[in-house]
């Protein structure tokens, strides 16, 4: 559907040149607003008129379009092993693309974070009440959902970050999984299971969607942060190949470096995106509060590493679905 | 029969036999057989080890077992109610027949997801059916037989209709006259003639149940062992850019899939060819 979307778009009849950011599925809003506002910052500066078309999806589905030919100019995801596909099956960017732009080429980032139901009353604080016996929490399927990987190692890691072993930090996540009654294939599909049909006493999500599931579906909920979380880069990146060929290299950087100015990251935080520019989050502060976090290049030694020994088949993740009882 | 041929010979508009076989195998090989050819050639790069591995996981057994199921157990319901529908709907006259009648093409029109999002919110524990239910609908495999019943119902109300309505009704008039009761009726001259087109309504249903992943994968729950889908793990598999891994669960299913859609039709020929042609 992406690619006949992308066909859709290519004919364009306006003047300038035009871009195509390939994205993850809750990027849109944000990116929305960004492309007008780059749009308007480019015929400032240069006088052309920029089209920019957007693409969303499933973040690995939309990766693999992309491989398989879709003609993203920049392509900007919410996990790194989404992009390093680009470098190692398409050879379409180089593998060290992450050092290109600052902050591991990441504008933006979010924290997972847990929500509840009014007033609490489980008490859920921490990670470790998750895996309590009678607390029952939603969490999108790891196997298929980006979101659903970050929680998983997010409380994993911050197990570790409390001194447990890995044994033990396994043992937490395996407690957790046994609480979830229902794996949806996404984060917006989990969220309705929580919102609408009311199961489970908490929902793992990243911050940046709380304020949406509030807006959707009523403010009973509330974001309980725990003592440690992940932090969760979005990583962008241009794809050389293709604008390489398609001669929009100079707007394409251009579109991705203004992620990181002061009206970028104004954007991004509006959108509950945490901002990298201390400047901006610290004018923001009051929506993102303050939390320890960790990188799952830290403590997971990188997404590539983190999918072979924890989600791909045989996995960390398999064994432990495998040995619960249900 | 030999006069007819000479016939159509000489007046046929269509394109002679040569032309049109030609131009099926090509359209054919250019819509399915290209596609799913590519299929079979990832799986050649694994091993055969490594093919077996990834089409026998225990995983994979379960949810091979619950499509499988509920597929076929989905088909079996709709032969039965979709035959009294398809009856209803040609034999007698109400109010609103023509709306009745077009809201059975709904499964086929509407998004998947749609439908699943739907059913999975009317069959949940605080829906409008879920609540008055003794026992869980949505994330359960009860909730896949729902689903997958809901899609494959118009495949055999619209392939039985139209053999109703060529169905004279001085065939049964005759069979009364002739001393059968309403059963022996339905039994002895209806059902016959009806029996082909039923099982090909039940086929296109069993089929397009197997593949169905957008409607199911709101309303399984997704447990692993117990109510995840066949096409749920290929994507997982997609998932961690194991194309190979994917493609082979995907070739296990394509090949039950032709077994017994091949099965089905030599029934079908069997029970034509026992009625006497048609």
């Amino acid at each position: 559907m992406a690619l006949a979307l992308a066909g859709l778009a290519a004919p364009s009849f306006a003047a300038g040149p035009s871009l195509l950011n390939v994205s993850y599925d809750v990027s849109r809003e944000f990116y929305k607003d960004y492309n007008a506002a780059f749009a308007a910052q480019w015929r400032k500066t240069t006088g052309e008129t920029l089209t920019l078309n957007q693409s969303h999806g499933g973040s690995s589905k939309q990766a693999r379009s992309v491989v398989d030919g879709l003609e993203a100019d920049v392509i900007t995801m919410n996990q790194a092993n989404d992009i390093d596909l680009l470098a190692e099956r398409g050879q379409l960017i180089p593998t060290d693309w992450a050092k290109r732009l600052p902050d591991n080429a990441s504008p933006t980032t979010s924290v997972s974070v847990i929500l509840v139901r009014k007033g609490n009353p489980k008490n859920i604080r921490d990670w470790t009440d998750l895996g309590r016996a009678g607390v029952s929490v939603i969490i999108p399927n790891p196997k298929t959902s980006g979101n659903g990987r970050y929680t998983y190692l997010a409380a994993w890691g911050a197990a570790l970050k409390r001194g447990v072993n890995p044994q033990a930090a396994e043992a937490l996540v395996a407690r957790i999984f046994a609480n979830v009654p229902v794996l949806d294939g996404g984060g917006r599909a989990a969220t309705t299971t929580f919102a609408q049909r009311q199961l489970g006493d908490a929902l793992v999500t990243f911050e940046s969607e709380v304020p949406l599931i509030k807006r959707e579906f009523g403010e009973d909920y509330e974001a309980v942060y725990p003592a440690w979380t992940v932090l969760a880069e979005n990583p962008v990146s241009v794809v050389d190949k293709v604008v390489d060929r398609r001669g929009t290299r100079k707007p394409a950087e251009a579109y991705l470096k203004h992620l990181w100015s002061d009206e970028g990251q104004q954007i991004a935080a509006k959108h509950h995106l945490r901002p990298r520019s201390p400047k901006v989050l610290a004018a923001y502060a009051k929506d993102f509060p303050k939390v320890q976090t960790f990188t799952v290049d830290e403590l997971f030694g990188g997404w590539k590493k983190a999918q072979a020994d924890h989600f791909n088949d045989g996995a960390t993740y398999d064994r432990i679905v495998a040995a619960t009882k249900r | 029969m030999i006069f007819t041929r000479t016939l159509l010979r000489r007046h046929s508009v269509l394109p002679g036999f040569d032309l049109a076989l030609g131009f099926t195998l090509l359209y054919l090989s250019l819509i399915v057989l290209l596609p799913l050819s590519a299929a079979f050639l990832k799986t050649f790069t694994m091993t055969w080890g490594a093919f077996w591995d990834a089409v026998s996981s225990p995983r994979v057994l379960a949810s091979y077992r619950l499509t499988f199921g509920a597929s076929l157990f989905g088909a079996l319901v709709n032969a039965v109610f979709g035959l009294i529908v398809a009856w209803v709907l040609v034999r007698y006259e109400f109010p609103f027949k023509r709306v009745i009648d077009a809201l059975v093409d709904l499964p086929f029109a509407l998004p998947t997801a749609v439908a699943g999002i739907a059913l999975t919110a009317i069959y949940s524990g605080n829906g409008l059916i879920g609540q008055h239910l003794p026992f869980k609908v949505s994330f359960t495999p009860v909730g896949v037989f729902v689903a997958l019943t809901f899609i494959g119902l118009p495949f055999v109300v619209r392939t039985v209709q139209p053999v109703l309505e060529d169905l004279s009704k001085e065939l049964e008039e005759a069979s009364a006259t002739l001393g059968a009761s309403r059963a022996q009726t339905f039994r002895h001259v209806i059902f016959p003639i009806l029996m082909p087109a039923l099982l090909t309504g039940f086929a296109l249903a069993f089929a397009r149940a197997l593949g169905e992943y957008g409607s199911v994968i709101f309303i399984a729950g997704n447990m692993p062992m117990v109510s995840e889908i066949t096409p749920l793990l290929i994507i997982t598999k997609l998932e961690q850019y194991d194309y190979a891994g994917a493609t082979a669960i995907a070739v296990v299913m394509l090949v039950a899939s032709f077994a017994l859609l091949l099965a089905i039709n030599a029934l079908q020929a069997w029970s034509r060819r026992r009625q006497g042609g048609l």
